[in-house]
């Protein structure tokens, strides 16, 4: 500990660096704040219902922000989120129900199912690396494949919606913890947040993860295995997948092969608003989250003020189109400058 | 028999193969179209005692392919560049709305509007990507998932009428029994593609701003224009499919080019057009379109479900990639 002391004390802090890495961050979280603030002048009755709500909302869409954000930052870039969310939220679902009694699964047994299935999530992501990094073809195209492979799997699995889940399990994501206005799906992402990335974030993974990001060839003379590091950032992206997955069963209470299909776009607008460049190597997960959170409030507020669902769809898709573009013309300016 | 001769026999005969595969793509796919279609045969004629290899569905492989055909075009197009464009299907899904909605108001109108509506979906895209240097994998999604929700809110406010008699008869009949109509469209815009892309300077600089847009542009190349301008291409060729789709189809609905959408990446993937852009062309992916639909053929008489259609179109689509990415590293 002492060592970690004094190398803090020796490296001094740059006030003007630490606000411009995490001014765009900031002003994510300004921008949420600015909407909750407006929101709540909305309903006639704001309240902890309306707080659950978003929370619900927004946490499948929360993970699936998460996990490309991970495989960004690596740079690389994963389409098949929303179909692995897909296939993990059929199989937890099909699995988590009984179909002989009619009867769901006892909570023990869903949250073992639960764990199996973030494992499994995180070896597919662990082969959908390990093919780009054998085959040397492109993320985009390997992971386009992966999508429809996945997607496909889902279908096999379930080809109408259906399952279920046991009460318990839904209100790890559904009820709350402590009081009313804290929704336990908050709960959830704090703690993935805290005991998931910022562990990895801080060890030798983490900066590989942002090395490789930056630059290739500079991480392998520094001598990171970028194979590794690649295959890793697939791994945990698809596990941070399928907990979004898992999310989207015990929101929503069953399986349904195309629940994903929104989150694959969803999730690259959310980390480009979040502050992660999409060449790689910058940013953070708590961004992205933020912005997971923005992109559903806007949604909601748009519901609530009375625009029709299938407008709100058009509207928050244009909204996130714009965000791409001016996030591309920024990319642009700072190419300028350089 | 020593076994030196036969061990440098077949690597011989093997690198072969591999030489002819990455100089001469088009003659490669056009055997494996031509055994595909006759495993096909041997297939049906297991399961039901009938030929598949009869000019009649000769004739169904080429009116189907055609759709394909064209939504790959402009996807040929795009992937020259190093771009994809993922609303290929929502914009044909537009054209094919956009012939319903006018269809009262007599062909021409419609194909006009319907032509419009492609180039103006086309000339978004290629805003955002040529102008704003948007990814255009995000920006064509986004635009997708943009004009999907636009059609679902028109589709619950607008009557939809069939599709007018001569698109009907362009999507669907045949001429001197075997030849489909729509072979009218795809054959005169393939060979415009084929040779332009070959003699024509924009052709050419297609291939070069996908070999090097950086320096394209120091070499004074707009490279914004000729991006605009194949995205724009990219619409309008999406449309004209999806006005074929409609015309097949007799009515449009929203899911109606969304099993095209996958394929057409998979048709120029398999013609040998790189991700990368700046290789590739239009010849590989007739082919490639050709290839699939016999398939699809194939996996309608095995009674494969959706499911394994899905899974066996990415691990066709992953399968070529890495055979091409190898090729590419031997070179």
């Amino acid at each position: 500990m002492s060592t970690v002391a004094a190398e803090r004390g020796r490296a001094r802090i740059h006030w003007g660096r630490l606000a411009r890495r995490h001014a765009w961050t900031a002003g994510v979280y300004v921008l949420l704040v600015g909407l909750i603030l407006y929101w709540r002048t909305i309903p006639a009755q704001w309240g902890t219902f309306d707080v659950q709500s978003l929370a619900i909302d927004a946490l499948p869409f929360a993970f699936a922000a998460m996990a490309q954000a991970v495989v960004i930052i690596s740079g690389g870039i994963d389409l098949s989120i929303g179909s692995m969310m897909g296939l993990v939220n059929v199989v937890s679902a099909k699995y988590m129900f009984d179909a002989t009694t009619a009867q769901p699964v006892s909570f023990r047994e869903a949250i073992v199912l639960a764990l199996v299935l973030i494992g499994g999530a995180a070896l597919a992501g662990a082969l959908t690396g390990l093919i780009i990094t054998v085959t040397k073809v492109a993320d985009i195209i390997v992971t386009l494949a992966m999508l429809f492979v996945w997607g496909g799997a889902a279908l096999a699995v379930m080809q109408i919606p259906g399952g279920g889940t046991p009460l318990e399990f839904s209100k790890l994501a559904i009820g709350y913890t402590l009081t009313p206005w804290l929704p336990s799906g908050l709960v959830i992402l704090a703690a993935v947040i805290l005991l998931v990335w910022i562990p990895i974030r801080r060890r030798r993974p983490g900066l590989a993860l942002y090395a490789i990001g930056s630059s290739r060839n500079a991480s392998f003379l520094a001598g990171i295995s970028v194979a590794r590091t690649r295959i890793g950032a697939y791994a945990l992206g698809s596990a941070l997948a399928g907990m979004g997955g898992l999310a989207l069963t015990a929101t929503s209470g069953i399986g349904d092969a195309l629940s994903g299909q929104y989150y694959t776009l969803n999730s690259v607008a959310a980390v480009v608003l979040g502050g992660v460049a999409l060449v790689g190597g910058v940013g953070g997960l708590i961004g992205p989250v933020a912005a997971a959170f923005v992109l559903t409030l806007v949604k909601s507020i748009m519901i609530l003020k009375g625009v029709d669902q299938n407008w709100a769809q058009v509207i928050q898709g244009t909204l996130i189109v714009l965000v791409v573009m001016i996030g591309g013309l920024a990319l642009r300016q700072r190419g300028k400058n350089l | 028999m020593s076994s030196a001769p036969q061990a440098a026999e077949p690597s011989a005969a093997r690198f072969d193969v591999r030489r002819l595969f990455s100089d001469n793509p088009v003659a490669v796919l056009t055997l494996v179209f031509v055994g595909l279609f006759v495993v096909t045969d041997i297939v049906n004629r297991v399961q039901s005692s009938e030929a598949f290899l009869t000019p009649k569905q000769v004739s169904t492989t080429f009116l189907y392919a055609a759709i394909l055909g064209l939504m790959a075009a402009g996807q040929t197009l795009v992937m020259l560049t190093g771009g994809v464009d993922l609303s290929v299907a929502t914009t044909a899904t537009t054209g094919a709305f956009m012939i319903s909605s006018y269809a009262t108001d007599g062909a021409a109108k419609a194909i006009g509007m319907a032509l419009l509506a492609g180039l103006a979906i086309g000339l978004v895209n290629g805003i955002g990507v040529a102008i704003f240097r948007v990814n255009p994998l995000i920006m064509t999604l986004g635009v997708s998932t943009v004009t999907l929700g636009a059609l679902t809110i028109y589709s619950q406010t607008r009557f939809l009428a069939p599709a007018p008699d001569i698109v009907k008869k362009l999507g669907s009949e045949r001429f001197l029994t075997y030849i489909p109509y729509n072979l009218l469209v795809w054959l005169p815009i393939s060979a415009l593609i084929i040779l332009g892309l070959r003699y024509s300077g924009f052709g050419r600089m297609i291939y070069a701003v996908g070999d090097n847009a950086v320096a394209c542009r120091l070499a004074g190349v707009r490279t914004w224009q000729v991006l605009l301008a194949v995205y724009a291409l990219c619409g309008l060729l999406s449309a004209a499919a999806g006005i074929l789709l409609v015309g097949f189809n007799d009515a449009a609905d929203l899911g109606i080019a969304t099993p095209f959408l996958l394929p057409s990446v998979a048709a120029v993937v398999i013609g040998g057009t790189s991700i990368f852009g700046g290789v590739g062309g239009y010849a590989g992916t007739i082919l490639g379109a050709l290839i699939l639909t016999v398939l699809d053929s194939l996996l309608t008489i095995l009674n494969a479900s959706q499911a394994v259609r899905q899974i066996l179109y990415g691990l066709i689509i992953l399968a070529l990639a890495a055979i091409y990415a190898r090729a590419a590293a031997a070179d």
